[in-house]
């Protein structure tokens, strides 16, 4: 433990990898939880690969064309398995030895993951789809404008023709676009393994940084979105040090309006200031039946920054973050509301 | 060693190498079929050095297993020059604006451009900057490059006339 903190403040006060930033913003208190893998993969890489090229650990490379041999790939291997999708996340991890599977199980063919479609109320969408089919979308843009929104914020167009959504998921960044989103729309995640499925919450999901419920032999089949009345105004918004750069803070905002101006819907969540994305129910509760005049949007984006209980890092100590929230939650809910009540941008 | 009989299409031409498992779309690009256009710099993803087009679309060699692209067709920088030795009105953009000085990141912003002017034939100046965005320069500062690529667009309007 002592020598993955020596190590965590060389590497903090060294020139780190953009990639390992979120490695980095862990507290003394969470820093357990990663202590082995950490640690591990410092010693015997991180400092080698300054000078020796990057390349992953040797690996079984397995393609399965269904989601049913994916599932079954995972039950006969579990921990020793490793998916990926898009693998613009993890690669990076396998590039450094973060990772080093024993079985490398590319789900990147498996052709029933590719879809978005309504259901019962919900935008359900594929894992595998990828962020640029959603943020093209006809059918994203009229059910789900706000996810539109928050995908053209990941990495850049090359990133997104590669990327999915169920991957963005699944690796949990806490300064990601889509977890904040879910979690703001109290979305679904609905899982699968070999015998059957489950469905769960953001809120059981994402369990800390880069960690999620997910168990060895468990992988996410689809998400689930619900949808919300066409009048609702909507906004994704977040400040990072470069455009397209890891997010400091982010806010998706969702609000509607009755014909007396009273506020009858608001969904806010912040991502980047907690481990987890972080609704902001507080603010939430406070809005629903009032006016949105200057003062109440000033008084929710208190209770937002509120609500956060950010880390300081290399790049934000906790009262920028958390002053980033409050004027960022005003600045979505402002735009919001200009787009609410049918009048969508 | 763990291998696997991969099936490409590399600027045109149709090969079957065997891979091992683990070896980055870049480093079989560089290593394996020599065709070192295609430069590496952050190996994570970063930099936009190492761009490709696989199906035609832009893509980070380096955040793709050769693996992963069988069956697929790739594109290098290596693909833009005439048989003649005739440029590509990108190439010829970026030569005469001084688009490039050292030239390490020229090769990616070349396979990302292409990608973009495909899609995208009339852009405007905020629109370049996006389609860069994921490509490092560390020497030009990117006003020759928005330059270069103004110049490029129009030219291949007027070839597609």
């Amino acid at each position: 433990m002592a020598a993955a903190r020596k190590n965590l403040s060389a590497l903090q006060s060294g020139q780190v990898s953009q990639l390992l930033l979120p490695f980095l913003q862990l507290g003394e208190d969470t820093l357990d939880a990663f202590e082995k893998g950490l640690s591990k993969a410092i010693e015997t890489d991180l400092l080698a690969m300054t000078v020796k090229q990057r390349d992953p650990a040797a690996f079984e490379y397995l393609r399965p064309s269904s989601l049913e041999e994916a599932l079954q790939y995972l039950a006969d291997l579990g921990e020793d398995a490793k998916i990926m999708s898009g693998g613009q996340s993890l690669i990076p991890v396998l590039n450094m030895r973060l990772s080093t599977p024993k079985y490398l199980i590319d789900i990147g063919r498996v052709e029933d993951l590719f879809y978005i479609r309504e259901e019962d109320g919900y935008l359900v969408i594929g894992a595998l789809t990828k962020h640029r089919d959603v943020e093209f979308s006809p059918l994203v843009r009229k059910l789900c404008p706000l996810l539109i929104e928050a995908v053209r914020w990941i990495g850049h167009p090359q990133i997104r023709l590669r990327g999915t959504i169920g991957g963005s998921i699944a690796h949990a960044d806490p300064s990601a676009e889509l977890p904040c989103v879910i979690a703001a729309l109290r979305g679904e995640i609905v899982i699968a393994h070999a015998d059957g499925e489950e469905t769960v919450t953001p809120d059981e999901f994402f369990l800390t940084y880069l960690l999620t419920s997910l168990q060895p032999d468990q992988m996410i089949k689809e998400l689930r979105f619900p949808i919300l009345p066409e009048t609702a105004g909507y906004e994704f918004t977040e400040v990072s040090r470069r455009h397209s750069d890891f997010a400091l803070v982010e806010i998706a905002a969702v609000i509607d309006l009755d014909e007396n101006n009273e506020i009858t819907l608001a969904r806010l969540a912040a991502g980047g200031a907690n481990p987890v994305p972080c609704v902001l129910e507080d603010a939430e509760e406070f809005l629903i039946g009032k006016e949105p005049t200057d003062e109440v949007l000033e008084e929710a984006s208190v209770l937002g920054s509120e609500q956060v209980e950010p880390d300081s890092d290399l790049h934000g100590s906790v009262e920028y973050r958390r002053s980033l929230v409050k004027a960022l939650t005003k600045r979505a809910l402002q735009t919001a509301l200009k787009r609410a009540g049918g009048t969508k941008g | 060693m763990n291998t696997k009989e991969i099936t490409v299409t590399v600027n045109g031409e149709q090969l079957t190498e065997t891979v091992e498992t683990r070896m980055l779309l870049a480093d079989f690009i560089r290593d394996h079929l020599n065709l070192t256009g295609t430069h590496l710099g952050c190996e994570h993803g970063v930099c936009g050095a190492c761009t490709v087009l696989v199906d035609g679309k832009a893509a980070r060699s380096c955040l793709m297993l050769a693996v992963q692209a069988d069956g697929s067709s790739i594109d290098t920088v290596e693909s833009l020059v005439k048989e003649d030795g005739t440029l590509h009105p990108l190439q010829q953009a970026f030569s005469d604006n001084h688009a490039l000085q050292c030239g390490f990141c020229t090769p990616g912003f070349m396979m990302t451009l292409v990608d973009f002017l495909n899609e995208n034939p009339n852009p405007n100046e905020h629109e370049i900057r996006e389609a860069i965005s994921g490509n490092l320069c560390r020497c030009t500062g990117y006003a020759n490059i928005v330059k270069a690529v103004e110049q490029a667009s129009q030219a291949l309007a007027k070839q597609g006339e």
